[in-house]
């Protein structure tokens, strides 16, 4: 579908269940590298089970089963040999509410990098991090403020540079700006511009409008059949061809607003 | 008409008047009973003040207790509290936090982790004496500690251990879950997340328990008398095998002598006790209000 761009993630066959409760049913799409992928769909589909798959976030729900395969550039996440703790340092993630360590602005950044053992010059890759997220300039004099005191936009922008700072490949965030006000929100949408550059993006959005103006590919989830509360992804492929000329008359239905 | 509003047609009866008063009336009742409160213990504070300030002078602190009012002093309770509050946390808080981490952050959710919940929830309500018992049978003779102040400190560690272990549970679940998620997405490891942020976020709630714990330790005076702790002891307190005595043990001896002035001395005992747990109060009061982190 999209030969030009290197896959970054591989979903083959992916169920989720939560106890006796079938979340997602056999998904298999993948993830181009290098471009913004939008998750989209009504609540409860399914969506933020799905994102949470691709970093093993699900691990620590303890009813949650994973099966099936997620490959990240060929390696299959959730092989035994495979730790989370190690695929969480490469497939970062950004939450729905920002989620700000109550510590200083410099320590949100530099923590993952301490962790996992950075060695390079601290202080350059927090300024690194924080102009990758567009706050340098606004952080830059009082680095050893607490972070719990920036504004929501900011706190947002924060976890974004947070995520940044430990050189991930992939990037997932889920509403990442549904707690915010539309200038914060135009802002980490030009933000993603910048990023896409460097970094994969899974973005989960309830915002249909956001979806289209900031994606390249989108992926359509539903619940599967009438009846069931298994949710699957129903359609996938470059954002103007979904939002255009969908194929499946529920994306149509969804999009034009005729649903949910 | 009964009202100001002309919209009365008499399909209710609000009689306002009447449910004001009745309000009113339940106004002065509760006033009453805080009122109440505050008097009885202002007149027990004060009492203990008139009878024993006199006596709180440097010797007060620095003798042993005697047979001579004027030469009587907490030396030796003071030290043995010292000693036991010291020994008890040092073997509490970190049984009693290690305990915390465990159920709130490792323990699966079933039923063997409930029934243990339980009987945590169940033990700070057992009687003190009871710990007394067990301290008696189990250090003083078992482990073959005397009657020392280890073994004092350990029983009273016993007793204060589940209410360190609830009150560390709370302040640890307090931390939200989104910052767990935080750390965890960022590829630090289980135990980074609870060292670097679990932990120190709910250190100020940990510790006011801890203080908290402790006040009720240094008042704690049944356990000890079980376990054989003095109630008069002219030397000083050297080491952990050593004998002891506490200030409310102290405080007791006195009460039960008959001249007037070991009454007195008594009353001064209490003051200096009061003094104590009124600032480890607050001292809980300040930490809660200070460090505690608003999320
Ligand atoms: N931790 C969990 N335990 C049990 N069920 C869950 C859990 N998280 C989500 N679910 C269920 O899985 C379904 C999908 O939820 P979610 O992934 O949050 O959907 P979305 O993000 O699209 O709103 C819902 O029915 C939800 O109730
Ligand atoms: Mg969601």
């Amino acid at each position: 579908m999209f030969d030009k761009h290197e896959i970054a993630l591989s979903v083959k066959n992916l169920n989720v269940d939560y106890g006796d409760f079938r979340a997602l049913e056999n998904i298999s799409l993948e993830i181009p590298a290098r471009q913004i992928t939008a998750i989209i769909g009504p609540s409860g589909c399914g969506k933020s089970t799905f994102l949470r798959c691709f970093n093993r976030m699900n691990d620590l729900v303890p009813t949650a089963r994973v099966t099936g395969e997620v490959l990240f550039y060929g390696q299959n996440i959730y092989d035994s040999k495979v730790n989370p703790v190690e695929v969480r340092r490469h497939i970062g993630m950004v939450f729905q509410k920002p989620n700000p360590f109550p510590k200083s602005i410099y320590e949100n950044v530099a923590y993952g990098a301490r962790i996992n053992g950075y060695k390079g010059n601290m202080d350059e890759l927090v300024e690194r991090s924080l102009r990758a997220a567009a706050l340098w300039d606004e952080v830059k004099d009082d680095l050893k403020k607490s972070a719990l005191a920036l504004s929501g936009g900011q706190q947002q922008r924060l976890c974004i540079a947070r995520a940044i700072a430990v050189e991930p490949q992939v990037i997932l965030m889920d509403e990442p700006a549904s707690a915010l006000d539309p200038i914060a929100t135009l802002k980490i949408e030009e933000l993603m511009q910048e990023l896409k550059k460097d970094y994969t993006i899974v973005i989960v959005t309830h915002n249909m409008q956001q979806a289209a103006r900031v994606s390249d590919y989108t992926a359509m989830m539903m619940l599967s059949k009438e009846g069931s509360r298994a949710g699957t992804v129903i359609e996938f492929g470059p954002t103007p061809q979904i939002f255009t000329s969908p194929r499946d008359r529920r994306t149509e239905d969804y999009i034009t607003g005729r649903f949910g | 008409m009964n009202g100001l509003f002309a919209n009365e047609d008499g399909r209710f009866a609000p009689r306002l008047s009447l449910r004001l008063r009745f309000g009113r009336l339940f106004q002065l009742l509760s006033l009453a009973a805080v009122t109440l409160g505050l008097i009885v213990l202002s007149v027990l504070i004060l009492d203990i003040i008139l009878n024993g300030y006199k006596w709180l002078r440097p010797e007060f602190f620095t003798e042993f207790p005697s047979r001579f009012p004027e030469k009587s002093g907490l030396r030796s309770a003071l030290q043995g509290s010292l000693w036991m509050i010291s020994l008890t946390a040092l073997m509490a808080f970190p049984i009693g936090v290690g305990a915390a981490i465990y159920l709130e952050e490792y323990a699966p959710d079933n039923g063997l982790t409930r029934f243990i919940e339980i009987n945590i929830a169940n033990l700070a309500g057992v009687p003190s004496i009871i710990y007394g018992l067990l301290g008696l049978g189990l250090f003083v003779r078992g482990l073959e500690l005397g009657r020392s102040v280890l073994a004092g400190s350990m029983t009273m560690a016993l007793l204060v251990l589940p209410i360190l272990i609830v009150s560390g549970r709370e302040a640890i679940r307090a931390v939200p879950q989104s910052v767990r998620q935080a750390s965890l997405a960022l590829g630090a490891t289980q135990w980074q997340t609870i060292q670097n942020h679990v932990l120190p976020y709910a250190m100020p709630g940990i510790l006011t328990g801890t203080i908290l714990a402790i006040s009720r330790a240094i008042g704690e005076t049944a356990p000890l008398i079980t376990i054989g702790a003095l109630t008069y002891i002219r030397f000083d307190l050297k080491g952990p095998l050593d004998l002891f005595t506490v200030l409310p043990i102290q405080i007791f001896n006195w009460v039960s002598l008959p001249k007037a002035e070991f009454q007195q001395l008594a009353a001064a005992g209490i003051i200096v006790l009061l003094g104590v747990l009124f600032s480890l109060n607050a001292l809980a009061i300040v930490l809660r209000n200070k460090l505690q982190i608003r999320w």
